[in-house]
């Protein structure tokens, strides 16, 4: 299959305005703007049935057609807020070809009639964030923002805000209060940001993906029904599936929903990194989702968010970190609790106590010092945080403890030293790592 | 004072946003730059041109891992050890990277020239090893490039001092 989101990743300077509109750029902007009303744009995208990237796949038109249209403030919030451990496809998108995700943005901010866009880039996106500064500098040289945008009376900017390194961020009502210059946390909702008072600065807000928009160009070009002809038709269209770990060639790699996990792991990313081993597992969506044991029957199942949910986890963002034989699950699974325990925002009792104590429970486990009721403890733990905050970080924190407990439960018991003795020779060889990790 | 230095900044900054308290993280961003660090004068500056109290400037700085309340070395090395570049020997790196140094975890070389941490997923795990300098990505990194660009960063150093201008 041709790419459609990264279709111009060899292009040479396509992250200069010329080169981008030599290769079709703004052309789906300049139709919209001139021969579609925004309801027609929404009906667009609705019609592709795009759903979003970000990791929910809620459907992106729908959304869109939430923004009341009698409001005189609207807003796009792009959220780039990319943090997700073994996510790295909106870096590509923003850092190679950055007009691609604007003129998505602009689609989206005319489709509602915004009277501007925020760019929340991570603030790790420094330099990316840059070169969005200078290429809005470009659009507005261009008429494609600001005032009386191409003679259609609709005036809209287009500013970055850079965020300063919190996982939460991501997360949609965090995101928003962040830029507002509050802490970046989750709010009670409803009301949502589509409604007035739940979106940016209360006003009604839209809050997409960068992967999400970057599709809305080729949709609005080329039709739904062309769009609907890739993928499955519960989750049409193409996906960035980033690869990382234990594979030949990590990077990211564009693919239609349905194709098996085995074209992507082989065929793209090149099998294992050592070729002399095989593949142990895989965490499906960054450090957030269950872990999927890698076998032969699994390798020829097509890559669904349906058939990831009979997997007992979830496609999300399509991050996928693979893991050889030999990788050590315990040790995997202590580093993303490292990872949430510093991430929870600490505003919801069960996430901010329950990250803190799975990690405590996993540190004396890879020290050598656990029990075999510390396994139960940290299930009991997990059950305690599910579902109870006000956003899913604390529910993703308990995944890969929970998932890594399900499948590998003997590596657990082989660190927890017993009568018989067993775990004696794995505290040897864990009490170097767990001297190696801090929290 | 930033307000003055800074003057043309401060006001792009405000005219971003419709809420002059959405200034306060590029205006810490403008304070680090400035200072190199964040210290209690600095958020009292920035409280007083975003008009909040100093302890809300405070508890933004604090909520943040890329605003640092202390001082740094001239390069602040951040390297990712989270499980995917983990799987792929940002640890080992990173150990090695301190020894090299001669520091510990977020401690600073006695010439004041690096600083070495870790720090969460900087969505780069394609490219790991990696870190960031100053918040610049430096990617598929290994000891002997590090040991390249520190001993540069270092003959650099030297060489103005010689010349007698410190920056």
């Amino acid at each position: 299959m041709e790419n459609i989101l990264l279709r111009n990743r060899d292009v040479p300077d396509i992250h200069e305005f010329d080169v981008y509109e030599a290769h079709g750029g703004w052309s789906a902007f300049r139709k919209a703007v001139s021969e579609m009303s925004p309801d027609d744009v929404i009906k667009t995208v609705l019609d592709a049935n795009l759903r979003g990237r970000g990791g929910a796949g809620f459907s992106t038109g729908r959304k869109w057609s939430f923004i009341p249209k009698d409001e005189p403030i609207k807003y796009v919030a792009v959220n780039a807020d990319e943090s997700e451990p073994g996510t790295f496809k909106d870096r590509e998108l923003l850092e190679h070809n950055p007009y691609q995700v604007l003129e998505g943005s602009m689609l989206c901010a005319y489709a509602i009639q915004a009277t501007a866009v925020y760019i929340y880039c991570r603030g790790e996106f420094w330099d990316i964030a840059a070169n969005l500064d200078e290429a809005i500098e470009v659009l507005r040289e261009k008429n494609l923002i600001g005032e009386n945008i191409l003679g259609t009376g609709w005036s809209c900017e287009v500013y970055t805000h850079l965020g300063a390194g919190a996982y939460i961020c991501g997360e949609e009502s965090a995101m928003l209060s962040s830029l507002q210059g509050l802490l970046g946390q989750p709010r009670v909702r409803p009301p949502f940001p589509a409604q007035k008072g739940g979106g940016l600065y209360y006003e009604a807000t839209v809050v997409n993906n960068v992967e999400t928009l970057a599709n809305v160009p080729w949709i609005i070009n080329n039709g739904p029904d062309a769009y609907k002809e890739l993928g499955t038709p519960d989750s049409p269209g193409p996906k960035i599936f980033c690869v990382s770990g234990h594979v030949a060639r990590p990077g990211n790699y564009e693919l239609p929903l349905g194709e098996t996990f085995r074209h992507l792991l082989f065929d793209l990313a090149g099998g294992p990194a050592d070729p002399e081993k095989s593949f142990k597992a895989l965490l499906p969506t960054g450090a957030s989702g269950p872990v999927v044991p890698i076998t032969e029957e699994m390798l020829d199942i097509p890559m669904t968010y349906e058939n990831l949910i009979d997997l007992d986890s979830t496609l999300g963002s399509a991050s996928f970190i693979v893991m050889e034989e030999g990788t050590d699950m315990v040790w995997a699974a202590y580093k993303m609790a490292q990872f949430f325990k510093h991430e929870s925002c600490g505003k919801c009792t069960p996430c901010r106590e329950g990250t803190f104590w799975l990690l405590q429970v996993m540190t004396r486990i890879i020290k050598g010092e656990g029990t075999i009721e510390d396994l139960a403890t940290m299930e009991n733990a997990a059950r305690q945080m599910d579902g109870k905050s006000l956003c899913a970080l604390g529910d993703f924190a308990t995944s890969p403890i929970l998932g890594t407990l399900k499948h590998y439960r003997h590596e657990y018991e082989a660190y927890i030293v017993t009568d018989s003795g067993a775990g004696e020779q794995k505290q040897l060889s864990a009490g170097k790592k767990a001297v190696a990790v801090k929290q | 004072m930033l307000a003055d230095k800074y003057a043309d900044r401060v006001a792009a900054i405000f005219a971003k946003y419709p809420d002059k308290r959405s200034a306060v993280m590029p205006l810490l961003y403008l304070a680090q730059e400035e200072y190199g660090w964040i210290s209690e004068e600095a958020m009292a500056q920035v409280a007083e041109l975003v008009d909040i109290d100093p302890t809300q400037v405070k508890s933004i700085a604090g909520f943040y891992t890329m605003y640092s309340e202390k001082p740094k070395g001239k390069y602040w090395l951040q390297v990712c050890t989270d499980l995917p570049c983990a799987l792929r020997g940002a640890d080992e790196f990173h150990q090695e990277l301190k020894d090299y140094l001669g520091v510990e975890e977020g401690g600073t070389t006695t010439d004041g020239l690096f600083t070495v941490e870790h720090v969460m997923c900087l969505a780069a795990c394609d490219k790991a090893p990696m870190l960031q300098c100053n918040f610049h990505y430096m990617e598929n990194l290994d000891m002997e490039q590090m040991k390249q660009f520190i001993e540069e960063k270092r003959a650099e150093a030297a060489r103005e001092k010689a010349n007698g201008h410190e920056e």
